[in-house]
This record gives C-alpha cells, structure tokens and sequence, in this order.
C-alpha cells in the first residue's frame, strides 16, 4: 500500500488501517501522529500505542475549493473525531462531504481514503 | 517613564499591482516618521511574514535610514505586534529612546500557502485553513447558541464601518442576506465571511516620554499544546475547553502591564479573520462572558473594529497588527474622521494567527 507518510497507520492483511499514536505514562496524555516527545509534558517516555478505530463526531465541515498542494476530489469532508477510548481529538478526512448529513456525537469508523495516484490515507465514515 | 506613540503611518491595505513591499513599507515609514519630527531612531523592527530576507533593511535602505540595528519579525499574524513588544521592551529596559517600528506584505492571492503544514498534510487535505476556521465556528456557535445569521451582523457591522476608512479594502456596505447569498466556502463560513488575505504597511514612531499617546502595554504570547481548534497544534489534542487560550493569556498581560482591565476599554481592534473569529475574541479578551456573544453584538458595550476590521481591511501579515494600532491612534487623538468614536481615550488592539501567536496592544491617552 503506498500509504500517504510513513509511520501514520498500520495495515493489516484484510486492508483496515489502524491510527498510530503515542502515549506518555508520566503526563497521562495521547498524542498522534506518533512523536519521540510528549508535546503536552516534553516527557521523553511516549510509548507507541495503537488508537481506537471508532469515535464521536465532534466538529464537522465540507472544503469545497482545494486547498494548496491537494490534487483529490472537492468537495471533501473535513473534522474533528473524538476517539472513544483514549478521548484524543483527530483532525481528519470524513467520507460525508455533505455536513447537513452529519451530526453531533455520531458514531464514526477509521477507514482507509484513496488520493490521485493511488496514495492511501485515513478518513472517518 | 512611559513609551510614547509620537507618529503613525499607513500604506493603504488592498491589491497594489507594481507596487513592491519596499514601495508600501517607505511609504507608511516616511509618514510615520514626518508625524514624529523625523527623529533619530535608533533600532527598527519590521514585522512580516512573507517578505523574505532583510526585507525591513530594503525599506530602510530605500530612504537611506539604515545603520542601526534592524531586525525583522516573524509571528504569523502577530508579526506587527511581536515587533512592537520588542521595541517597547527595548525602550523600556533603557537601551533606546527611540524605535521605529513597521510591517509590510504582499500576500500571495487565494488560500495561504503555509512552510506551517508538511507535505503529506497539503497532499492528504488538511492544509485547508479555512476549515480550521469552519471548524471552530461550528464549535463557538453550538457552544454560544448563536447562527449563521449572527456571523452576518458581524460582517455587515465591520463593511459599514469600512465604508469610513479610505485605507480599507473594501468600502461598501453589504445586508446579511448578500452576505449569506456568497458562496459557501466551508460550512458555516461563506466568502464574505472571511477576510481577504492582501498587501499592505503600517509603522510607528515610538519614543521614552510620558503625556501623549501612550503605548501602555504591547504583549505576545504564543503556542501551547493541545487546543485542537485553536491556532495551536493542527493534529491532536486532548481537551481544548480546559486550556486557555493564547488570546486570553496575552490580554491577560496586556492588561497587567497598563494597569487596567476590559471594563475600561472603549474601542477594540480584534483579529475578524472569519466572522465567528471576532465573537470569539469577545469571550476570550473578556469583553463579554462566554455564551453572551449575541447580546454584545446587538448591545455592544465597546466599539469593536471600528476601522472595518480585516473583514473590510483585509489582512496584510506583517502589516495587520500595526495597523490596527495606527486605527486606535487615530480613535483616542480625535482624528479618525467619519468614523471618530467619540470619548474613545483606550483602545486594545488584538491578533491571534498561526503558531498560536496573539498579541494584545493597548494604547491611552
């Protein structure tokens, strides 16, 4: 799979991707995309852990124009997923691009999104 | 002894084809400095953001002002008020009499390309900044229980206070139905929302003196982690409701510095990148409590962007925070023709933008 960067999400053999995110025991804060520092604490102790595939909408748009350096398809959903078990907020792609379709607090699921070129990125649906 | 604003100058803000950043930047300088008496400075801080290298030396050399020390400043939005924090503290801490400070840019046209967002972030959508906006919007209007209609009185308040200033963008006033007829860009924002990125400078005498017009307190705070929405960290957060925003902390200091609090405010200059933005600058500089953005906006207890704001302005980067001081100058001398708020005597100025970086400006007289 030729996945967007490296070291964002695992894959596994059936093509379900999984967010990969960091987690330091001393500040008790996740984090993601995964860092060698803690941003909340500067702790040096992030361990890598693997992040809950399902989550809450907690914030939702639609880009209607593409933004610079994006070749995909517009108009795409654009928010904010609260993920269940560890309560991180994710800014992410959302396959819903019309946001009159979307609620508060809607149940949502990682998926894998493909860009032009075959690039693979994640997205909540 | 106190820092004094001794000269103001401004290079109107809009689209100036073959007009160079240097051309704008000598134009509010020479009149910043022929308002101050042509003084002898003796440092000067150039905000911009865009600019490229020693482009506040380009401008000084231009008018043959150079050989002291020039410094140009970076802090996204808040270049201009960065700049102004470091010549007060230069003033204050006794290593300068005299500073001249200015801002000068010429935005790229359309959404900002920012080095801010990697690659892979641009390439996957997520450097979409007016989505941030939208985000956030979506977020204080829940939370405020105000609508898509309250962000129309906001564009439609700031337009009709435009149509005053001969150094806006745009002049004319617009009704909430335009407003809510432009096109959509990011739910709930539409166009006319959201300001125009654009071109422009602003610079400022300021000199170690009492009496006059007062630089009572130029403060920046930056970057903290975890606010998901605010202009912090792009990706990941935790819980932005229990992190105060960098606005607040700014304001916070700014109003230590000159020894005053919101209540004694008469006009503010806020940062209207997206309508939503200035009713959230309201709660976060404290002019009115969280939730009670819409009394404020049909019973305002301050003048708020009597200058038009950058929703009538546009936003030149370096050049926004000054020139929102240079406005409040204009308010508390009694100069500000048309749109003169009377009685106006302390004035905040306020910028957040990327990095987190908010600046809060206060200025007396």
């Amino acid at each position: 799979m030729n996945a967007i960067h490296d070291g964002l999400f695992e894959v596994a053999g059936d093509g379900t991707i999984t967010l990969v995110g960091g987690y330091s025991p001393t500040s008790g804060q996740f984090h993601f995309p995964l860092l060698d520092t803690c941003p909340y604490s500067g702790a040096r102790d992030v361990e890598r852990v693997l992040l809950s595939r399902d989550g809450t909408l907690w914030a939702w748009t639609a880009v209607t124009a593409a933004p610079p350096g994006y070749e995909g398809a517009v108009p795409y959903g654009f928010g904010v997923v609260e993920l269940s078990r560890e309560q991180l907020r994710v800014i992410t792609r959302l396959r819903e691009a019309d946001p009159s379709r979307l609620t508060f607090g809607q149940p949502m699921t990682l998926v894998a999104d493909e860009l032009p070129g075959g690039v693979v990125t994640w997205a909540f649906a | 002894m106190g820092v004094r604003i001794d000269g103001v100058g401004i290079h109107p803000f809009g689209r100036f084809e073959g007009t160079t950043n240097t051309d704008m930047g000598v134009h509010a300088v020479r009149a910043a400095l022929a308002e101050a008496g042509d003084p002898q400075f003796q440092a000067a801080f150039c905000g911009t953001a865009y600019g490229g290298v020693a482009s506040g030396h380009k401008v000084l050399g231009a008018i043959a002002r150079t050989g002291m020390p020039i410094v140009d400043v970076e802090a996204g939005c808040a270049s201009g008020g960065a700049a102004l924090q470091l010549a007060a503290g230069a003033i204050r801490a006794g290593q300068y009499d005299c500073v001249l400070v200015f801002g000068i840019e010429k935005m790229p046209k359309g959404i900002i390309r920012s080095s801010f967002f990697e690659p892979w972030r641009e390439q996957g959508g997520l450097a979409a900044t007016p989505a941030y906006f939208a985000l956030r919007a979506q977020r204080l209007l829940r939370e405020a229980g105000l609508t898509k209609q309250h962000l129309a009185e906001v564009v439609v308040k700031n337009r009709r206070n435009g149509v005053h200033n001969p150094n806006a963008m745009f002049r004319s006033e617009v009704t909430a139905e335009e407003v809510l007829a432009s096109r959509l860009v990011c739910e709930p924002l539409h166009l006319w929302m959201l300001c125009s990125p654009n071109e422009g400078a602003a610079a400022i005498v300021l000199r170690r003196g009492d009496g006059g017009v007062q630089l009572a307190a130029a403060r920046l705070r930056s970057h903290l982690p975890g606010s998901v929405l605010g202009e912090a960290t792009p990706l990941s957060g935790i819980d932005d409701t229990a992190i105060t925003p960098p606005s607040t902390l700014a304001a916070h200091d700014a109003f230590a510095e000159a020894g005053i609090g919101p209540d004694d405010i008469d006009i503010v200059e806020c940062q209207d990148t997206d309508a939503a933005r200035e009713l959230l600058a309201y709660q976060e500089l404290e002019l009115c409590a969280p939730g009670e953005q819409a009394k404020m906006l049909a019973e305002p207890r301050v003048v708020v962007n009597p200058s038009g704001g950058l929703l009538a302005k546009g936003e030149p980067l370096g050049a926004s925070a000054l020139g929102q001081v240079v406005e409040l100058v204009h308010q508390v001398r009694g100069e500000a023709g048309a749109r003169q708020v009377a009685g106006a005597r302390v004035g905040l100025a306020h910028t957040i933008g990327r990095g987190a970086n908010a600046c809060c400006v206060i200025v007396t007289r």
